[in-house]
């Protein structure tokens, strides 16, 4: 980390390192022993393996610290194996790993590193503390993806794990939610609508919440804090409002149309639902472009104006570029809670326009197939995708304005 | 300007839309559209003295439900005023079925008296004649406020002033049967014998002395059959038609259903508000619903609890998260992010979907237990379908909101100022709370704000994992949209939300500005 390097100091092994370490072991102990029935017995074992792997690991200096600890881990694993089979295995790695990595960072004072030289030793103790308070809200965070992603691999039509998946055997696993998700018109139709909805709703969105961005970031706008709560106001009522008067709304709009424009149902079904979901995406493109026309220099439209560029040039050929990346991710926001969405489209739509969420949603009320979790699965991945952009966005985004990249 | 055409889309596909809500919960057309000679009618009669209205409001009553009947709108306001009183939906709907039986009462004798009356054409000659314009439109107009669309088109028919005059009943009846037969059926008033109603019509005329003896010097068409029913008016049934409605069902004569239905007669309401609120209005005025019928005052203050109990879980662990991301190097910092923002972008129901196989009986986390030994395999933790998990779930699913406020308004205070504190002597703890914490506490105002009002409004996630016992007052709206049909509760359920969520938001613009809003940190 730092180029000054300051030699830390290992704590004495028997005072300190020893018996923290038999903590850990004896909590770890406990929960073993539990399993096997006796958790007071394990508790002690545990206390004493912590305490001796603390004092081996604190003799073999010679050996990487990261090396020592995958070895503890493999260790650990093989007990477990013998005990508890597979789970026994997976689970002795994983104690194993969190024991071994404990005691090094225990023994060699790494625990030391991070905080200022002159902590005390409560002030070290809270900080560690607070650092896996932390650990395990990020965990909170990530962690119920874990188990969506693993199941839908499943080979059964279960929503829960079966011995097979969890022994690791190969018939346990197929990818024929996959096939199941990709095959049928149950969900392709669905996927087919909100690819259909979604975009078409983006683009209108982002079109007229760019232009009112741009309207409302210059100076002499009247009645401006107004307008920008109507505006940021679909974000703001709660879904199940919105959706209740847009219920009430847009089916005699959409009869309306029907009569009196001789529009086709299937199509009117799909412009009411486009346009619900434009000005639900509409406070996200205003909020994204507004911030970042604030770092916006206007003398440059002023220098284009001064070349003789009209405005439209000047709009397209100076201001678009520079506030682009807002306008990407704002149009990013607008499409995923377009294609997000399922209170709206159940008020709104019809069955022809059923989308994605929607079909999961009544996967999730009735009949409950894995083949959720696989669309779960792709979904997860394109927010991945779709986070990934948006950093890169914004970062080119402060780039461009000189703001530190980080 | 740049900003007019999406001011103007917003209006008209978000504002116009939240507006009618507001509008749908207050509105009570059903009744007055649909018996409007009752609600007319039933102004003079007096309720306390507990004796059923008169002949004539039954008069209207078997007129309009006549036509109700025959458009199909009689189960429509039996469901409307059912929300009042039960028991008036089976009322309506059954006396419906009988009012062709009523009408023949009169049909039958009087085609006995003369047999012209059995032919359409015949009726359509006597009724026919000028002048009569002005009472189709009227009648016109009843329908279409009725049925709700606009009846235009040519009836071929024009009612006669002068039999208008004689026989006024008759006549509205009449024309009620040319405007339908004409407009909705698309057949030929001539050629179509006339409903039942307009017999029993005839019968509420012929009671009237004065018709009788306008009938004597009458000479227009079908004079001698007019004048030979009313020779033998004896043949007719001698009862009213408060009688035969009694006869079908004897709730029509309690003072209560009439209470009721002048009650909710205007054309707008207050009964779907104080619906929401678990009070009715009855004839002595406004009071409490009994005990075991109040749930939406029960039901927001549940909403009101679980999304405080999700806000402050979200303040609880999303405070230390904040404060490790805003004072990381940039670049760990951006890492870390990254886990915040994943879920964040996630499908709502992905991660629905991830806590019903986290939470339920079979599920992740009871499997582990179990493994463990924890718990018996026999009593495994219920996590779902209970209030616990509609909390476990939201709260995962709002932290993100409640991390990125607090982040950004972190990053704008200065870690010098901590140790400036600490320097002059401060305990870490003091420092904490009485120089760093006052600053955060605009990030903690917009982020538990933020999240209370998308708690409040939640739908999705508590109708997947909460049960009945887990469910928000949007669960209660949607099921009135979807399966119980009463909009105007929803509506109300929906205001009395949306007024809160704007008293709400107010306090948010106070405390942040709405400017301020930072999305994905």
């Amino acid at each position: 980390m730092s180029a000054a390097i300051i030699e830390i100091k290992r704590p004495d092994l028997l005072t300190f390192t020893m018996p923290i370490v038999a903590v850990l072991g004896a909590m770890f102990g406990f929960i073993t022993g539990n399993i096997f029935g006796d958790p007071w017995i394990g508790l002690i074992g545990g206390a004493i393996v912590g305490a001796a792997l603390a004092g081996v690991l604190a003799k073999i200096t010679s050996v990487k610290r990261w090396k020592s600890i995958w070895g503890v881990a493999v260790l650990f694993g093989v007990v477990g194996a013998m005990f508890g089979g597979v789970g026994g295995l997976f689970g002795g790695f994983l104690v194993g790993l969190s024991m071994g990595w404990f005691a090094t960072w225990v023994g060699t004072g790494q625990y030391r590193k991070r905080v200022p030289i002159y902590y005390t030793p409560g002030q070290v103790l809270w900080h560690s503390t607070f650092l896996f308070i932390c650990a395990f809200v990020f965990f909170f965070l990530i962690a119920p993806l874990v188990p969506v992603i693993w199941l839908s691999f499943n080979a059964e039509n279960f929503f829960t794990f079966t011995p097979e998946m969890l022994s690791f055997k190969a018939e346990g696993y197929s990818l024929k939610h996959y096939r199941d998700f990709l095959g049928t018109d149950e969900w392709m139709v669905p996927l087919k609508n909100s690819l259909i909805i979604a975009p078409i709703a983006t683009i209108i969105s982002v079109s007229l919440g760019t232009l009112a961005a741009i309207g409302l970031s210059q100076s002499h706008v009247p009645g401006r804090q107004a307008m920008m709560a109507i505006l940021i106001s679909p974000m703001i009522v709660p879904l199940i409002i919105s959706a209740t008067g847009m219920f009430f709304f847009y089916a005699p709009l959409g009869n309306w149309l029907q009569v009196n424009l001789g529009l086709n149902q299937a199509f009117v079904g799909y412009v009411k639902v486009i346009l619900a979901h434009a000005v639900l995406g509409i406070p996200f493109v205003i909020i994204t472009v507004t911030a970042t026309l604030v770092g916006f220099d206007k003398s440059l439209t002023r220098a284009a104006a001064n070349m003789g560029a009209n405005p439209v040039t000047t709009f397209f050929r100076v201001q678009m570029p520079l506030i682009l990346p807002g306008v990407i991710s704002g149009g990013l926001f607008a499409f995923i809670t377009s294609f997000d969405e399922v209170v709206v489209v159940l008020f709104v739509g019809s069955a022809r326009q059923q989308t994605l969420p929607w079909q999961m949603y009544t996967g999730l009320r009735e009949q409950i197939s894995p083949t959720i979790l696989a669309a779960a699965t792709i979904l997860v991945s394109v927010s991945i995708l779709l986070l990934l952009t948006v950093e890169l966005l914004r970062r080119r985004s402060e780039r461009l304005r000189g703001m530190s990249p980080g | 300007m740049l900003i007019a055409p999406l001011l103007l889309f917003v209006v008209v596909t978000f504002i116009v839309p939240i507006l009618s809500m507001l509008f749908r919960s207050v509105e009570n057309d059903i009744v007055p559209d649909t018996i409007p000679g009752v609600v007319t009618e039933l102004a003079e009669w007096d309720g306390s003295a507990g004796l059923p209205p008169s002949e004539q409001v039954f008069r209207y009553l078997y007129l309009d439900l006549f036509k109700a009947s025959e458009a199909k709108q009689h189960t429509r306001l039996g469901t409307r005023l059912n929300y009042e009183k039960t028991g008036l939906s089976s009322l309506l709907r059954t006396t419906g079925r009988s009012l062709d039986d009523v009408g023949e009462e009169w049909q039958d004798p009087l085609e006995d008296i003369d047999a012209n009356f059995k032919d359409g054409a015949f009726w359509y000659q006597m009724m026919s004649g000028t002048d009569g314009e002005d009472l189709l439109e009227e009648r016109r107009d009843l329908w279409a406020a009725m049925v709700g669309e606009s009846m235009a088109g040519d009836v071929g028919f024009v009612p006669s002033e002068q039999v208008a005059q004689m026989l006024p009943w008759t006549t509205r009846a009449y024309t009620d049967f040319a405007i339908w037969t004409a407009i909705e059926d698309e057949d030929s008033v001539a050629e179509e014998d006339p409903w039942e109603a307009v017999y029993g019509a005839l019968g509420m005329d012929l009671t009237n002395p004065e018709t009788v003896t306008a009938i004597q010097s009458y000479t227009g068409p079908g004079a001698d059959a007019l004048k030979a029913a009313a020779a033998n008016v004896g043949q007719l049934p001698q009862t009213g038609f408060r009688e035969a409605f009694a006869a079908e069902n004897e709730d029509w004569l309690s003072p209560d259903v009439w209470a009721t239905i002048k009650l909710y007669s205007s054309s707008m309401t207050s009964g779907y508000f104080l619906n929401a609120v678990d009070m009715q209005l009855t004839p002595d005025g406004i009071e409490q619903k009994p005990e075991n019928q109040q749930i939406y005052t029960q039901l927001f203050m549940r909403t009101l609890v679980m999304a405080l109990i999700i806000t402050a879980s979200c303040v609880v662990l999303g405070y230390p998260v904040a404060w490790l991301l805003a004072n990381l190097p940039m670049r760990t910092a951006s890492i870390l992010m990254i886990l915040v923002l994943l879920p964040f972008w996630t499908s709502l129901l992905v991660r629905t979907s991830a806590w019903k196989v986290l939470l339920q009986q079979q599920g992740v986390i009871n499997e582990i237990l179990v493994w463990l030994g924890f718990v018996n395999d026999a009593d495994r933790l219920i996590l779902m379908n209970n209030a616990t998990g509609t909390i476990i779930a939201m709260t995962h699913i709002l932290l993100p909101f409640m991390i990125l406020p607090l982040y950004s308004v972190m990053k704008t205070i200065q870690p010098s100022y901590l140790r400036a504190a600490k320097s002059l002597g401060a305990t870490n703890w003091t420092a904490f709370w009485r120089v760093y914490f006052p600053q955060s506490v605009p990030g903690i105002g917009a982020g538990s704000i933020l999240v209370f009002i998308l708690a409040i409004g939640y739908y999705i996630t508590p109708e997947i994992v909460g049960g009945t016992s887990g469910v928000f007052i949007s669960n209660r709206i949607a099921y009135h949209i979807s399966s119980s049909l009463n909009w105007g509760l929803a509506a109300a359920l929906g205001s009395i939300l949306l007024v809160v969520v704007l008293g709400l938001y107010w306090c948010y613009d106070k405390i942040v500005g709405i400017d301020n809003v930072k999305l994905g940190g």
